[in-house]
């Protein structure tokens, strides 16, 4: 599904290198944490999976596709089939919570009858049914990220991506989250998460990538967040 | 491809930006405004040589008493003279078209008739008017032929080239229509750089949209096509406005103004105007598209 082969990433303005020779492989229907300080690499990693940076030595593989080689104009379509969560929402504050999902179906050509279809089932999934009419200002931060999830997922991705999805959010509202990412891996999307959560990391015994400067220091299948900790 | 939903973006865009919209619908009015005036101007020009190529004629005058050039010494032409001169200009067919002879009196009456409202008449007599042959030829442009052949030959006071007078006019229009050119390129170049900066603040204003739209998997195409209809709208409209320009500027000022002023000479036809419309809609929507693609390339990265 997600396949790195010795993958360097160098930022032109940075001296130390953001990724150094990282190899490691994501198999389909996994849910990965990423874990690791501010600063270790974790967000590159997620944007190379994107194909937002491209690495300076090795190859990635997403979806069968190695990323270097793919074409720009294909990229839109790989994009398609990867949902992405981000910790700041990333919601449009002009339109209600079904236009903002709608709004991911509209870009990409899907027909008003099938989006008419979609998007309430779909925000039946993340809990938000009777709340379609609402701007994101009138909503909690946990159902404004749970809108984004529904963003994400509408489209049915192979894999959905969450840069620190909780780090905005109280611990009883990540739990509901997490319940709900959760559910979408057992829907069969490979979900890779990155957080600083412990907590979180702690109770879902998931496999669990720790990255430190730029390197792999751990990867290890019902992980916990840290050795020491 | 959702129509409505790509209308409804370039609606809000066109709002959301208003200002900047207004400044480029009157810079590309203005721009092409000048740009179709300077076109106008020459196919104005071509129309008034074309009128006037086809009447102007080479005129021999021939030596009166008072005639004071050396050609002239003999005194007044004689019979002789003026028969060799004609045999000479036949000889000088097919490029000699027509001959006519001008004779003193002829040319009096001709005179009165030009200047009938004028005092003038008064003082002149016939006498005091040369004779002449007018030549016309069959291309107006090997004038140095019958200059060269007639000029100073004794009883020819003096050849004219009446083609020589209107050239200084016509590139009086050339420099207008020239002038008129540049400061519409100049235009131009202002146009083509405000709506660059127009496109920028665009894609910045929407940045939050282009960056979920590029999430979720829109292709450029999609993206773009919002920003890039918007510069054409904004660029057409401005375009519809010079035409609109353009075509009052017929109607009103050469139609109704200058055409009844100078009868002597014609005017440009609806059908230059017809040509030159759709050009500055082409250059207009065309230069707006091509800027605004280029920078949205720049501005708008996958």
């Amino acid at each position: 599904m997600i396949l790195f082969d010795h993958v360097t990433k160098q930022y032109a303005s940075q001296t130390r290198p953001a990724l150094e020779d990282v190899s490691l492989e994501i198999e389909k229907g996994e849910f990965i944490f990423l874990v690791g300080p501010s600063g270790s690499g974790k967000s590159t990693f997620l944007r190379l999976v994107l194909r937002e940076e491209r690495p300076n030595k090795g190859q990635v593989w997403v979806l069968g596709k190695e990323l270097n080689r793919l074409s720009n104009w294909k990229i839109p379509a790989m994009r398609r089939q990867i949902g992405t969560v981000f910790q700041d929402f990333r919601l449009l504050p002009n339109k209600t919570v079904f236009e903002n999902v709608a709004f991911a179906l509209e870009v990409i050509g899907k027909p008003s009858s099938q989006i008419k279809k979609v998007v309430p089932e779909v925000l039946e999934v993340v809990g938000l049914e009777g709340k379609e009419g609402r701007r994101p200002d009138e909503l909690s931060g946990g159902e404004q990220q749970r809108v984004a999830i529904a963003r994400a997922f509408v489209n049915r991705p192979m894999i959905l991506i969450a840069d620190e999805p909780t780090g905005n959010l109280d611990p009883a509202t990540s739990v509901g989250i997490m319940k709900l990412l959760d559910r979408i891996n057992k829907l069969g999307t490979t979900v890779v998460m990155s957080t600083h959560d412990s907590q979180i990391v702690d109770q879902m015994r998931r496999r669990v990538i720790e990255l430190e400067s730029g390197h792999v220091v751990r990867d290890q299948s019902r992980g916990v967040y840290g050795y020491a900790r | 491809m959702r129509a409505s939903f790509v209308a409804s973006e370039v609606g809000t865009g066109l709002r959301r930006n208003l200002t900047m919209t207004i400044a480029v619908i009157i810079t590309v009015a203005v721009s092409l405004g000048l740009f179709g005036a300077s076109l106008l101007v020459r196919a104005q020009v071509s129309t008034m040589k074309d009128f006037w190529y086809d009447k102007v004629e080479v005129s021999i005058f021939l030596c009166s008493k008072g005639s004071d050039t050396p050609s002239c010494a003999g005194g007044a032409v004689t019979d002789a003279q003026r028969q060799q001169i004609k045999t000479d200009l036949e000889s000088l067919r097919p490029l000699v078209q027509d001959i006519f002879y001008e004779s003193k009196e002829e040319a009096y009456k001709r005179f009165k008739e030009q200047f009938k409202n004028s005092p003038i008449v008064d003082n002149v007599s016939p006498n005091a008017l040369p004779e002449s042959f007018r030549v016309k030829l069959s291309d107006p442009t090997k004038y140095e032929v019958v200059a060269s052949a007639f000029a100073g030959r004794p009883g020819i006071e003096q050849v004219n080239d009446q083609r020589q007078i209107l050239d200084k006019f016509f590139r009086l229009l050339g420099g207008l229509q020239l002038i008129a050119l540049l400061i519409a390129m100049a235009m131009l170049v202002v146009t083509v750089l405000l709506i660059v900066n127009t496109m920028r603040v665009a894609a910045f204003s929407r940045r939050r949209e282009t960056s979920i739209m590029r999430l979720v998997g829109a292709s450029n195409f999609y993206i773009q096509l919002p920003f890039l209809l918007e510069a054409a709208l904004a660029a057409g409209i401005g375009a519809l406005l010079a035409i609109g320009t353009l075509i009052v500027t017929k109607a009103v000022l050469i139609d109704q103004v200058l055409a009844p002023s100078f009868q002597f000479t014609a005017f440009v036809g609806w059908d230059a105007v017809a040509t030159i419309a759709p050009i500055m809609l082409i250059v207009g929507v065309g230069l707006a598209g091509i800027a605004a693609f280029f920078t949205l390339r720049k501005y708008l990265r996958v």
